[in-house]
């Protein structure tokens, strides 16, 4: 099966103060299809920048990248705005809600860029929303939910176009040990049962052990990657229970 | 209409500082109103003259006059179907305070004026009584003059205490008419100053003319002019209009400083504003880089802070547009009558609200620009 994410010699930069600062360095990696990794490091490795260049939002300065079998870094903004609405799920650190729609406008979000009618958006918000036990809060502002149940909506917003992966940057970085472990539990059901890749940046080694994959970044370079561990497989096969068995339709399909 | 919802709900995200810039575009906005209708009240004669009217004057100046045998060669020109002898009288009624234009006009006046109206039974009371008196409606209702009230008046440029008696009260035929002034027989006014023999009889401080055919106007302004070209007391003939803008124009400093005052009031409005929405695109920096993360575009970006600037205009200006005709029936109270005229116009309505569609514009475009070119790596790191 080729790769979801395929990327070789991948080079990153930022000019700072006149300087050039290397922020990642000729990095060569590929991620499955339905695989849910971990992209851990300390703070400053590049693993937020190389989120951003596999997730479209930032350019790298030189290597190949391709997504779902694209070479994105051949795009132009106005194309890498469209690749993404039809193929990135996004999960932030701090959810990122627009503060002034519901839970459910937030969710219906990404499909305002689709073709889907109303009544279609509709069922499909009302399902993610299920997926992620906020169906009474749908109506609700961000603000009058609690942080765990705010990712859980930016969760059902990354899912809610069926994207080809997901990526997360520190989903669990805002949130107590409770909240963190529920988000974690409802990432590994989305990529257990839904068959979506997911690639999460942490530096929370409680939260790369949900993953099956663990790829370490140290100073810009890839140190090595191995599966996750024994308890986090044991514990995602544990968490499918009352997950919504159905699969998301892709609304360009 | 995605982005029209979005927008509405930003812009009634801060409610106090979008209460407070509405309300400063509501005072702006009736501000630009009011002073647009001042310098509209100034120019009210001017629009309501006839151009099948002329008026003929020393060419020195106003304040010297023109001899009464002037009238029958000025009536013998081409063109000319009527002429009316009129002297400004200049008189104090009670105050200086209360001033109020004084004419003394021949009798045929109402001939060459039909936009006022008279009662025929007032015309004739008027024509009868040497001492008889017209004002119109709109310096009766100030004054409460009626019909048989004696009005003393003291003579400035004629000397003397002059007792009149109304006898009408004219009415303007429509609302744009103003009836601020008083009317009485120019040969009382002759008389009298016969009698007192002091050398000013028999002379006009203008003639209004009556043109048979107004395309004909600036001929027959010509042929009068020429008729007493060479005289002692040279003429100069103009349509009514020009003579009243001639009078404007001695204003035009002040009408010019009104303007420059009420577009003053927008531009500042315009800073405010400007500002009001550059505070709200920084601190929506995140969400609009989120936005953008998510596959909108920034052309999405300039759209919810264009639409957010104009929701915010649009109810400043709706409102400050709609306070306005009322406050300026308060303002022309207020002032009691010194603009008889002070209607709120069609066109300044109209201007009212294109200054508010541009200040929401205009406000918006620094911000949005910026807004939409932001990086989203960037504007992602705005957050926490």
């Amino acid at each position: 099966m080729d790769p979801v994410v395929s990327i070789s010699h991948l080079s990153k930069g930022y000019r700072r103060g006149g300087q050039f600062v290397p922020v990642l360095a000729d990095i060569t990696l590929d991620v499955a299809a339905g695989e849910f990794t971990a992209l851990m490091g300390p703070s400053g490795s590049g693993k937020s920048t190389l989120l951003n260049l596999i997730a479209g939002i930032d350019k790298p300065d030189s290597g190949e990248l391709r997504v779902a079998g694209l070479d994105i870094t051949a795009l132009s903004e106005a194309e890498l705005a469209d690749w993404r609405a039809g193929h990135i799920g996004f999960i932030f650190q701090f959810y990122n809600l627009m503060p002034v729609l519901t839970a459910f406008e937030n969710v219906e979000l990404p499909l305002m860029l689709t073709r889907l009618s109303r009544a279609e958006r509709r069922e499909r918000v009302a399902l993610v929303l299920d997926m992620v036990k906020l169906t009474d809060r749908a109506a609700h502002y961000p603000s009058e939910l609690s942080g765990g149940q705010q990712q859980r909506v930016a969760i059902a917003r990354a899912v809610v176009a069926d994207p080809v992966l997901i990526v997360a940057d520190e989903p669990t970085g805002d949130l107590d040990r409770v909240s963190a472990a529920d988000i974690l539990g409802l990432l590994a059901r989305l990529n257990e049962k839904l068959g979506t890749t997911v690639l999460m940046v942490t530096h929370d080694a409680h939260a790369a052990n949900t993953a099956r994959r663990l790829i370490h970044l140290e100073k810009g370079e890839l140190l090595d990657s191995g599966a996750g561990s024994q308890d986090s497989v044991q514990r995602r096969e544990g968490a499918g229970s009352g997950f919504a068995e159905s699969r998301i339709p892709n609304p360009e399909s | 209409m995605h982005a029209l919802k979005l927008a509405i709900r930003n812009a009634l995200r801060h409610k106090l500082r979008t209460t407070l810039t509405v309300v400063g575009l509501i005072v702006a906005v009736l501000a630009f109103g009011l002073l647009q209708t001042v310098v509209d009240a100034w120019y009210a004669g001017a629009r309501a003259a006839s151009n099948g009217r002329l008026v003929t004057r020393n060419a020195i100046s106003l304040v010297f006059p023109l001899p009464v045998s002037y009238e029958a060669r000025i009536r013998g020109v081409e063109g000319v179907n009527a002429v009316v002898r009129s002297n400004w009288f200049g008189g104090v009624y009670q105050d200086p305070k209360k001033f109020f234009a004084q004419f003394a006009v021949s009798d045929n006046y109402f001939d060459l004026y039909p936009e006022f109206v008279l009662t025929e039974a007032e015309r004739r009371d008027w024509l009868r009584d040497r001492k008889g008196c017209l004002v119109g409606r709109q310096l009766a209702e100030r004054y409460g003059f009626k019909v048989g009230d004696v009005l003393p008046l003291r003579g400035t440029i004629f000397p003397g205490t002059w007792e009149f008696v109304v006898r009408g009260i004219f009415e303007g035929a429509d609302d744009t008419k103003i009836t601020m002034h008083f009317l009485f027989h120019w040969d009382y006014l002759n008389e009298s100053l016969r009698k007192a023999g002091r050398g000013r009889a028999d002379q006009v401080g203008m003639y209004i003319i009556g043109v048979a055919n107004p395309d004909n106007a600036a001929t027959v302004a010509r042929a009068v002019d020429a008729t007493f070209k060479n005289s002692l007391a040279e003429t100069l003939t103009e349509t009514e209009q020009a003579f009243q803008l001639g009078f404007i124009a001695m204003s035009n400093e002040i009408i010019a400083a009104i303007r420059i005052v009420s577009y003053v009031v927008i531009l500042i409005i315009l800073a405010v504003m400007a500002n009001t929405m550059s505070m709200s695109a920084r601190e929506r920096i995140a969400e609009h880089a989120t936005l953008k993360t998510l596959g909108f575009g920034p052309g999405y970006i300039v759209l919810l802070i264009l639409g957010e600037s104009c929701v915010i205009c649009a109810i400043g200006g709706g409102l400050g547009i709609a306070a306005t005709p009322p406050t300026a029936a308060a303002f022309k109270q207020f002032t009691g009558g010194i603009f008889p005229i002070f209607t709120v116009s069609g066109a300044t309505l109209a201007m009212q609200a294109a200054c508010a569609v541009a200040v929401g514009v205009i406000a918006a475009i620094v911000p949005a620009v910026q807004a939409a070119r932001v990086r989203i790596v960037e504007g992602l790191r705005a957050i926490g």
